[in-house]
């Protein structure tokens, strides 16, 4: 079976956004790119189950400008073999980019698709889910083990206060949360055949999707600043300050 | 214009983020209603019932409806969407898992992490981790939000709302139920604490983060936290995770033991109202978030502090 992983390009994690001036949004320019995380968790988890046997083929997907083609190509260095990128300069929201997953899965006819559960970026946690319902799919989100058999699944899924496990019937969406799996590294050999993996190169209008964007941002701020307080040289102190000065214990 | 609350519960009990949640539809302004979908859910729906500021309870039951499925609840949430302007959900594990689920199928945008609400079609929400807080007007005609727990007060008791029972839908057979590992714990809830012990890698082992966590938190009677380092490196399960990828806390009082403070962390603990940050690194980050910081070796400076409470 084919398994379809959508990749998201966002500011590297190690990167503090700063805001700009005007509120218009965040400056990322020359900021520091990458993969975000828990799709790479994702793009992780569809080679093990390549490389069980489950799986045949991997194909990378991901939504937005001309530079996302270098996300694609880590993907490949981690194990893809091939890639589709769906070029837009338009803002991409998450509705948007269910419906331009939807038609490639149309296209493609995967049995799973895999995504990170949200990217860094936006911290939206959506797409996931809304690609299952516009497929009208099983959903397995926030995923922390993956075992597949029989034309089956079962996965363990990170809830408020423990684990739950689910079975669904292929196809299905899984989300991937931070336990999945650990990523592993990509190597020289591997980025230098990456190069030559095909990755084809569509528009949203090829696959009939509208993407206008639905939620208009009016403002961006920096958040309340939280001020430092005082160090205490001691425990004593410490415990006298909590006590008597900010009475919280 | 009347909007919908999604209740969410557990064994019968109707779990606090449902409050807020209810207080976040109240300022969206319009008559609320809270659908409790579950089974053997009467006592939930009569807790519904009683929040300050609920005008109706749909109440559905039906085995299907147990265990929460996304597929099943979002169908249930379907069922009666036409008759609401906003769908709210509590942005926990299970409000994440649906809400997304029922606004592509509305085809319409979803906000997640609601904060605040500027007016009927406007919102605040953090992206980047907390670093931006971005306002942002919808024009879809239903608002499916997700709502941020900590960025809105419990609704109080004193109502009394009409229950109304409704058709549940069918089981959609596309997923099951399995098995459920929660963590046992007499200690409370981490999103629901009014204290937090809270730790990181500087724990160094998961015994340590036991040994040394565990009596100050007996003794204040407090929850348990890790910051995702502690968590990643085995020392804590993955629910006690407090930051970006985990739970977004706002206690009386968090207590953060050689937590260094990466980005990822503060945006899950920084509206906390009291914090304290131990830890030997003058330099660590926390520091510039902390109401009260000891600079000290956690060791020896934890249990010191056990013995003065």
């Amino acid at each position: 079976m084919k398994i379809l992983v959508a990749v998201k390009r966002v500011v590297d994690y190690n990167v503090k956004v700063r805001v700009k001036s005007d509120g218009s949004g965040v400056d990322i320019a020359n900021v520091k790119m990458s993969m975000n995380p828990f799709d790479e968790i994702a793009i992780e988890e569809a080679m093990r189950l390549k490389e069980k046997g489950i799986a045949s083929e991997v194909i990378a997907v991901s939504c937005g400008i001309a530079q996302c083609q270098e996300t694609l190509r880590t993907a490949m260095a981690i194990g893809a073999d091939r890639a589709i990128l769906v070029e837009t300069s338009e803002e991409l929201q998450p509705l948007a980019v269910a419906k331009l997953l939807k038609a490639l899965v149309d296209k493609e006819a995967p049995q799973l698709v895999i995504l990170g559960k949200q990217a860094i970026d936006d911290d939206c946690n959506q797409t996931g889910q809304m690609l299952a319902a516009l497929l009208d799919w099983g959903q397995a989100t926030f995923a922390s083990k993956v075992q597949i058999a029989d034309g089956a699944a079962q996965v363990t899924r990170e809830v408020d206060g423990g684990l739950e496990t689910i079975k669904l019937a292929l196809p299905l969406v899984v989300t991937a949360d931070l336990r999945l799996n650990e990523p592993r590294y990509v190597t020289l050999p591997n980025i230098m055949k990456a190069k030559k993996k095909p990755l084809l190169v569509v528009k949203p209008a090829d696959l009939g999707v509208d993407v206008t964007p639905r939620i208009k941002t009016l403002k961006v701020a920096e958040p309340p600043k939280r001020g430092a307080g005082v160090k205490v040289p001691d425990v004593a102190t410490l415990v006298a300050k909590l006590k008597n000065e900010a009475k919280v214990i | 214009m009347s909007i919908l609350v999604i209740a969410e519960h557990e064994h019968g009990a109707l779990k606090g983020a449902t409050l807020n949640t209810v207080s976040a539809a109240s300022q969206c302004g319009g008559d609320v209603h809270v659908l409790v979908a579950g089974h053997n859910a009467t006592g939930t729906a009569q807790a519904a019932a009683r929040i300050a500021g609920v005008a109706k309870v749909l109440h559905a039951d039906a085995p299907q409806l147990d265990e929460q499925l996304a597929e099943n609840v979002a169908a249930q949430v379907l069922a009666i969407a036409s008759n609401y302007t906003h769908i709210l959900f509590a942005a926990t594990a299970h409000g994440k898992n649906v809400a997304p689920r029922v606004a592509a199928k509305l085809d319409v945008a979803q906000i997640s992490d609601v904060t605040r609400v500027d007016a009927a079609d406007t919102f605040e929400r953090p992206i980047y981790a907390g670093n931006a807080i971005a306002t942002v007007q919808c024009a879809d005609k239903v608002k499916v939000l997700t709502v941020r727990t900590t960025g809105f007060d419990a609704a109080g008791d004193g109502g009394s709302a009409a229950i109304e029972t409704i058709a549940a839908v069918a089981d959609s057979g596309k997923s099951a139920f399995v098995g459920r590992e929660v963590t046992k714990s007499d200690r409370p809830e981490l999103t629901a604490a009014k204290i937090i012990v809270s730790g990181g890698r500087a724990m160094g082992s998961a015994d340590k983060f036991n040994d040394v966590l565990t009596p100050l938190a007996d003794k204040l009677g407090a929850a348990l936290g890790a910051s995702r380092a502690a968590v990643d490196a085995g020392y804590a399960p993955n629910d006690w995770q407090v930051g970006q990828t985990g739970k977004i806390v706002a206690p009386q009082l968090y207590i953060a033991c050689g937590i260094s403070g990466a980005i990822q962390h503060l945006a899950g603990m920084k509206d906390s109202k009291v914090i304290v940050a131990i830890n030997k690194d003058p330099e660590a980050p926390i520091f510039s978030v902390a109401d009260y910081g000891l600079e000290a070796d956690l060791f020896t400076a934890v249990p010191e502090l056990v013995k003065s409470l």
